[in-house]
């Protein structure tokens, strides 16, 4: 098993504001707008030199969706900010209609997403926003693992014309991932080959995947750990490829089972290459106040959970 | 475009527009006949009188926005569009069929030339639009955002967001046309859900409030020209419609709202109109 090592526990939403100021810096046509969340979304800094480029639109999500749209038609490149529940459920008809139907080249950035959002509970901790972004014809649906990924993709977005969804979260993670890499949107990115078994994770679940690989190791199972931050368009080559190899797959994510990156992955297998698989994901239910560490242990999203996933599937094959 | 002003010329561009919309709604055996004909005047006008655009260069950069925020009134979009050029008047008769550009509702995924954003799912556009003048703002440009707003569709809350935001960031080129025509599928407005005082809200919001007659072409260009002149805040017109207009056996009658001819009263509507 290869060794990551990190420097730095580091949030991804603060990737995000470095990664949007710099890509301002680049660009003049980029413009953010936030729904009275600046500090949260670490956009401080984009909002501090280039105030004439930020519209703070107040308490109106779905407004600021369709001022986002609007934006375009203008020729701008807007990158719009709030928690990932504000950023889709909300306003999925705004998305749906004015952004996704309509073309419009609009980056919607959601933090906070999942149950690392912590204390604040349930009603802030959406797992159901990729499910909802992915069925949206013309959306490119991204969940990055890292601040260095983080930023690396806000940069990468604005380069990409369409509608992207780009989810990130609260807490500090390590910081694992080069800081100068360049982000390739739909390209999986492999962190350790192996042969007895595909771990396929997304957002901060990469991290916990790398710390179950090390104890799979441990147990002489050598496993293949691949970082899908693009849900959609899934990298299918990278899922296949390792698939066939390994025979048997995991997928983990901070995400209901139902509408996640497994049940893309589960798709795609089921059609081209049915292969038994297992998901590390929240089964229906709804989460709850708590500190970030012990939620991932009580809903089933913690490493020992991927290390018993991978038991389970090897045993499939 | 070519500006006209004659305002029997635009009357006959209205009739046009009419007509068009009646054939096209018979053909397809459905769609929102009553608002669509109510709105002909005023989009005769601006189509040919009020808007910068080129149906030559749909995507000129500096043309005005047009946005329709209420995509069930389609027909007139489509007829005008067409009539000022921007397809082949033919194309109207493929409303609502498999592989139309002329969907029931406006979608931007099928490649209609001129069509800004795709509308039908009620009270995005003025948000949108908000987007539009701070781009224009920001960039200095002179061109101006106009948007078609239904009176039942500001029973939507997301409206009186972007209205807010509007005055907020003192958007004087958006000029909103709401058409006060009473009417909405399930009733008068004012027994669905009263929208009074109407002129009110929008005055409270920060808005200029113009009232015209929107079956009148005179009061329309009128209203138009004096919302360019008003500064530092946006402007509404308050434009009151009779849904049907121009048929009078259906003339105000909200049944009509959402209803196709059959080709016999098609044909018996045309007759009307060209008397």
């Amino acid at each position: 098993m290869k060794t990551y090592t990190y420097t730095d526990l580091k949030d991804t939403r603060s990737g995000f504001g470095e990664g949007l100021l710099e890509a301002g810096r680049k660009n003049p046509n980029i413009v953010a707008l936030c729904a009275d969340l600046i500090g949260s979304m670490k956009m401080d800094a984009f909002v501090a030199e280039f105030p004439e480029r930020f519209i703070q639109v107040g308490i109106a999500e779905a407004n600021m969706i369709g001022i986002a749209a609007g934006l375009t038609i203008g020729g701008k490149i807007p990158f719009t900010g709030t928690f990932a529940n504000f950023s889709t459920g909300r306003v999925y008809d705004q998305i749906r209609q004015s952004v996704a139907y309509s073309q419009k080249n609009v980056k919607i950035c959601a933090s906070h997403a999942g149950l690392t959002l912590g204390e604040d509970g349930a009603t802030h901790q959406i797992l159901e926003d990729i499910g909802l972004m992915k069925m949206l014809p013309n959306m490119v649906v991204i969940n990055t693992c890292d601040f260095s990924q983080t930023k690396a993709a806000t940069i990468a977005i604005a380069d990409y014309n369409g509608p992207v969804y780009l989810r990130f979260g609260r807490p500090k993670v390590p910081d694992f991932t080069p800081k100068d890499q360049i982000f390739e949107i739909g390209k999986a990115i492999m962190l350790n080959e192996g042969k007895d078994v595909s771990i396929f994770a997304t957002g901060h679940l990469v991290w916990t995947a790398i710390e179950a690989g090390a104890i799979l190791a441990e147990k002489g199972i050598d496993a293949e750990i691949i970082n899908i931050h693009t849900i959609k368009p899934l990298d299918r080559e990278a899922v296949l490829k390792s698939a066939a190899k390994t025979r048997c797959v995991v997928t983990a994510e901070e995400h209901q089972m139902n509408g996640g990156l497994g049940d893309s992955i589960a798709q795609l297998l089921s059609r081209e290459m049915p292969t038994p698989l297992e998901m590390v994901a929240v089964d229906d239910k709804f989460g709850e106040s708590g500190i970030p560490e012990d939620l991932m242990v009580k809903y089933g999203l913690s490493t020992p959970d991927i290390v018993n996933a991978v038991m389970r599937a090897i045993v499939r094959k | 475009m070519n500006k006209i002003s004659s305002i029997k010329d635009l009357q006959q561009i209205s009739k046009n527009i009419r007509v068009n919309i009646i054939k096209m709604l018979a053909e397809a055996g459905s769609g929102h006949l009553g608002g669509s004909l109510g709105l002909a005047d005023v989009f005769a006008c601006l189509y040919f009188n009020i808007l910068n655009h080129n149906s030559e260069n749909p995507e000129w950069a500096d043309r005005d926005r047009l946005i329709l925020s209420i995509g069930h009134v389609a027909p007139v979009l489509y007829a005008s569009l067409a009539e000022a050029g921007y397809f082949p008047k033919e194309e109207l008769l493929t409303l609502r069929k498999l592989n139309s550009r002329l969907q029931g509702h406006p979608g931007r995924d099928h490649g209609l030339p001129g069509l800004e954003l795709s509308a039908g799912s009620l009270g995005q556009g003025l948000s949108v639009a908000v987007g539009i003048a701070l781009a224009a703002k920001s960039d200095k440009k002179d061109w101006r955002i106009y948007t078609i707003h239904g009176d039942g569709e500001l029973q939507e809350g997301s409206i009186w967001e972007a209205a807010m935001s509007a005055a907020h960031y003192h958007l004087d080129n958006i000029t909103a046309l709401i058409d006060r025509n009473f009417c909405q599928i399930d009733g008068r407005t004012s027994d669905v859900m009263e929208l009074e005082p109407l002129a009110d809200k929008w005055k409270s919001f920060g808005w200029e409030v113009i009232n015209c007659n929107g079956n009148n072409i005179q009061e329309i260009l009128d209203a138009y020209s004096k919302a360019k002149t008003i500064k530092e805040k946006p402007s509404v017109i308050i434009a009151q419609t009779l849904m049907g207009k121009g048929i009078s056996s259906i003339e105000n009658d909200y049944h009509w709202h959402g209803k196709a001819p059959s080709k016999e009263e098609a044909e018996n509507f045309i007759k009307q109109l060209m008397k």
